[in-house]
């Protein structure tokens, strides 16, 4: 075995070579099963819906060892969201596995083997804890039968417990250890055959039992990240990207470059077709001994760049534009009633316009990738949230067949939507290719980061609503202008598409008799793309801030006006105001169920003291979302401290359905308010003359310890039962703390505010 | 030929003086627990430790490493149970992990300097330091851990 496959196998899971070992020794084989079809029945919605579905077989997800190691296959991507946990979490528990005894192999990118691995919209355990379970009550049940066999009784006599099968009548027991072989032989049960645990006797599902699967390697920096993956004789390489998109090299000069000491060559990188997907941005690679050696290389190119086609893009002057579009008629994405007959008969007229900026998902490991090519096979080893879509790329654009690319998945420093897209690995993959196969590195900087990313879209919304003669809305009108993530996908559209409409536009859930939403067009000239909730954080801003401003115009509590606005505890279904996505779910199993809405607020605010008597200065807000499925809402407190705004308290409660994982939960949730905090106080994303304006951490700036909430009060609202549908949780905290704090402001100071970040907007 | 040491171990080095710390400890000995973050000490996720204090490494030159002793986070304990790091996983602080790192040498640095912290004193410490999964809150309550610890 040569090193760096023995690295690899480090990359993907240090405890994958005790599998490895356990295999070649014989043991439960279980790893080699042959895909079942994925069971594509006519609804398409949730795993179904998504590219080639799921899996459930026991053979691929689950191997043990004679010494009794249970060897779970993670499919899903870890970025901190900890689903290596909580997948591993499921699979035991069904299993009835001693948890000390487990460990996880994370699963190479290859979807027709474990079904669909994209890492993003929130639901990884919401399309695969059922799955999930059922792969851990399959391989108990082939022990069991195991076991019986050896035994000579009925399968009927036996039982697993804490990784072994007993056999009470005669007080027999064997280990897992013992029973692998015998097991691996055994039929797979018929998914309808199976008997999946009873809730009351769950021991990891829904407790807060088992720490961080990864915690060890963690602490100890032996954790391995796409940054930190090595082969023997690999190179490092960094690209200089046309500073605009759309640019590309028109000469360049490598003089000086190829003079650094340590620097091997420079690489030219062709500019992408538009639209450009997921491909490279084109440019010069400058390939080194080290990563340092790159960087100096790198800075000594003499490129002259052709700017292309969006050199004139400025935030202030596309902001103008936006809010122009925003004022006028558009396309109607939701009609229901009559809003011009209304706001003419209304008592009163309110209207507002929100501006929220472009923002960079920066997660704390930069894109970051390495690939090798040898002997015609492409390896590649990479933080990616879409395994099987780099997959594919690289094969194509390396004219491989895709079964000679071997994607391995490290661990993600954080991902947040950015590292869904592969152009980093496709990178990596061009240079090496050039370099006659060597293994080559591509590290991203900060810098290149900010620079050359695919941002979150800009967004200018504008809403009117006619009051009656309480205060409340007779007429809803709003329009939400912004450049869609599918300018990436095709060339040139102008409209949101259904899946950024439903993210908190179209299916939001008032009650009021009409409402017309409407989205102008918008051009992108830029990368845009998903960002940790994505358009529900325009939405979510835009809307709960409209219904604070619209309490006070009617003079009455913010919360109590909110959920007035809700109205009653009902079921709404979303294809019936406008929503045909619904997050991918069928609408039958969620609909949106008002009373959960409410609930959450109501939590919130009870558990900030809502109401309660406040220093001057400070002051309390709120806002509650809908979004993935799930309920949050966001009470928050703030105080203006000279020139700071300081956050003493943030409550934010949320129902996600059932809860595998509740302490994952909470971190999110926690995290969720901390990046909220960020993009709503300082973040921002802006371009001049089609370049970032942002270089580093120092002018992108994100939230600290010291700036972020004192105090963090998660509230899990409503233990539904495992039955129930479980809803997303690591994107729908983010979205109700922006309009919760500047609804703070408001309450705070009198300044209300309308655009994202909100700096100093406090003081004026 | 011009030495450091690096967890105990004495290493040499010939190559480019103006390079970062941070980039021969990845790079050169292998040691990629040490994190690149920023580049620009505006984030800490390179935090090591050169001659018994937390530096970032991304902005620390060979040539000042030279002749000192590093201590990374493979070296931070010989078992991994520094107090900083066995508060760090009772508490599950880590989600992404991959800033843990740093904030864990910070933290060690810190309670090395004041075994005592107030959160004044871990704002302004710890505010190097960026996590962007925003794991603060649990980092807080695990340096008070591990500062309770260490009076034990």
């Amino acid at each position: 075995m040569t090193d760096y496959k023995e690295r690899a196998h480090v990359v993907a899971n240090v405890s994958r070579r005790g599998f490895l070992a356990g295999a070649a020794a014989g043991s439960l084989v279980l790893a080699i099963g042959v895909p079942i079809e994925a069971n594509a029945q006519e609804n398409k919605f949730g795993a179904d819906g998504m590219p080639n579905g799921w899996r459930d077989d026991p053979k691929i997800f689950v191997s043990i060892s004679p010494d009794g190691l249970v060897t779970v296959t993670c499919h899903r991507q870890e970025m901190g969201q900890g689903v290596r946990t909580s997948i591993a979490m499921v699979v035991a528990d069904e299993l009835d596995a001693d948890w000390s005894r487990v460990r996880v192999a994370q699963a190479q990118g290859n979807e027709a083997r474990y079904g669909n691995q994209d890492t993003d919209g929130s639901r990884s355990l919401r399309h695969f804890f059922q799955p999930m379970r059922r792969v851990g009550a399959s391989a108990r049940t082939m022990l069991e039968q195991a076991a019986a066999a050896q035994w000579g009784v009925p399968v009927q006599e036996v039982r697993a417990r804490e990784h072994a099968v007993l056999h009470e009548r005669t007080g027999r027991r064997l280990d897992y250890g013992t029973l692998a072989t015998a097991a691996a032989s055994q039929p797979v049960p018929a998914r309808e055959a199976l008997k999946l645990k009873d809730p009351s006797a769950f021991r990891y599902i829904g407790k807060d039992r088992v720490g961080l699967i990864d915690n060890q390697d963690i602490t100890t920096g032996k954790a391995v990240y796409g940054i930190d993956a090595r082969a023997d004789g690999m190179l490092y390489a960094v690209v200089a990207r046309p500073p605009v998109f759309g640019g590309r090299v028109k000469s360049v000069d490598d003089a000086d470059t190829l003079k650094v000491s340590g620097v091997v060559r420079v690489v030219q990188i062709s500019p992408p077709d538009i639209p450009s997907e997921f491909q490279p941005l084109g440019g010069v690679a400058v390939v080194a001994r080290n990563s340092w050696a790159a960087m100096q290389g790198r800075e000594k190119l003499k490129i002259v760049w052709d700017d292309g086609p969006h050199a004139s893009y400025s935030s202030d002057t596309y902001r103008a534009e936006l809010e122009a579009a925003a004022r006028k008629p558009a396309k109607v994405v939701r009609r229901q009633g009559d809003v011009d007959a209304a706001m003419a008969g209304a008592a009163k007229r309110v209207e507002a316009e929100y501006y929220i900026p472009h923002l960079a998902q920066s997660p704390m490991e930069p894109p970051a990738a390495l690939v090798q090519i040898k002997d015609g096979k492409c390896e590649a080893w990479a933080c990616v949230q879409a395994p099987q879509a780099t997959r594919t790329r690289l094969a194509e654009r390396l004219g491989l067949p895709e079964e000679n690319v071997t994607v391995n998945v490290t661990l993600l420093g954080g991902g947040f939507g950015r590292k869904s897209k592969p152009d980093f690995v496709l990178e990596a993959g061009l240079i090496s290719q050039a370099m006659g196969g060597t293994p080559v590195k591509v590290t991203w900087t900060r810098e290149d980061d900010l620079h050359h990313g695919y941002y979150h879209t800009v967004s200018v919304e504008r809403l009117e609503a006619g009051l009656d003669e309480r205060g409340m809305p007779v007429a809803w009108l709003q329009r939400s202008a912004a450049p869609t993530i599918g300018s990436i996908f095709a060339p040139d559209p102008k409209h949101e598409l259904p899946f950024e409409l439903g993210m908190g536009l179209v299916n939001a859930p008032f009650d009021v008799p009409n409402v017309r939403m409407e989205n102008p067009e918008a051009a992108a000239h830029t990368r845009i793309g998903w960002f940790r909730s994505v358009s529900n954080v325009p939405h979510a801003f835009a809307i709960q801030s409209f219904v604070a401003e619209l309490a006070h115009a009617a003079g009455r509590d913010p919360k109590d006006y909110l959920l007035d606005l809700i109205g009653p505890a009902r079921i709404i279904d979303p294809t019936e105001i406008g929503d045909a996505w619904n997050h991918g779910e069928d609408p039958k199993l969620y609909p949106i169920d008002t009373g959960r809405l409410r609930q959450v607020i109501e939590t919130a605010a009870a558990g900030i003291g809502w109401g309660r008597d406040l220093p001057q200065g400070n002051g309390l807000g709120i806002a509650g979302h809908y979004s993935f499925v799930s309920y949050v809402a966001v009470a928050a407190e703030v105080r203006v401290d000279g020139n700071r705004l300081v956050i003493p308290r943030v409550d934010i409660a949320i129902d996600c359905g059932p809860r595998i994982n509740p302490d994952r939960i909470r971190s999110q949730m926690e995290g969720a308010v901390i990046m909220g905090v960020g993009l709503a106080t300082t973040s921002e994303i802006s371009f001049k003359s089609g370049r970032v304006e942002q270089n580093n951490f120092d002018s992108y700036e994100v939230t600290r310890i010291d700036t972020a909430p004192r105090e963090i009060h998660v509230h899990l609202v409503a233990a539904h039962d495992y039955g129930h549908p479980l809803g997303g949780v690591g994107e729908p905290g983010v979205p109700p703390v922006a309009p919760a704090l500047a609804n703070a402001v408001f309450a705070a100071t009198g300044k209300r505010i309308r655009q994202l970040p909100i700096r100093d907007q406090f003081l004026a | 030929m011009a030495t450091l040491v690096v967890n105990g171990a004495e290493r040499s080095f010939d190559g480019d003086e103006d390079m970062p710390l941070l980039w021969y400890l990845r790079d050169v000995a292998g040691l990629t627990g040490t994190k690149f973050g920023c580049g620009v000490a505006q984030c800490g996720a390179c935090t090591v430790h050169l001659d018994g204090t937390a530096v970032r490494a991304c902005v620390t030159p060979m040539t000042v490493a030279l002749g000192a002793t590093v201590t990374t986070i493979e070296g931070l304990s010989p078992d991994g149970n520094h107090p900083v790091q066995v508060a760090w996983r009772d508490l599950n602080v880590s989600q992404c992990g991959y800033c843990q790192p740093g904030q864990i040498m910070q933290a060690a640095s810190l309670l090395k300097e004041n075994p005592n912290p107030t959160d004044e004193d871990i704002d302004s410490t710890m505010s190097g330091n960026i996590c962007r999964c925003g794991t603060y809150p649990r980092i807080r309550a695990a340096i008070k851990q591990a500062s309770t610890g260490a009076q034990r």
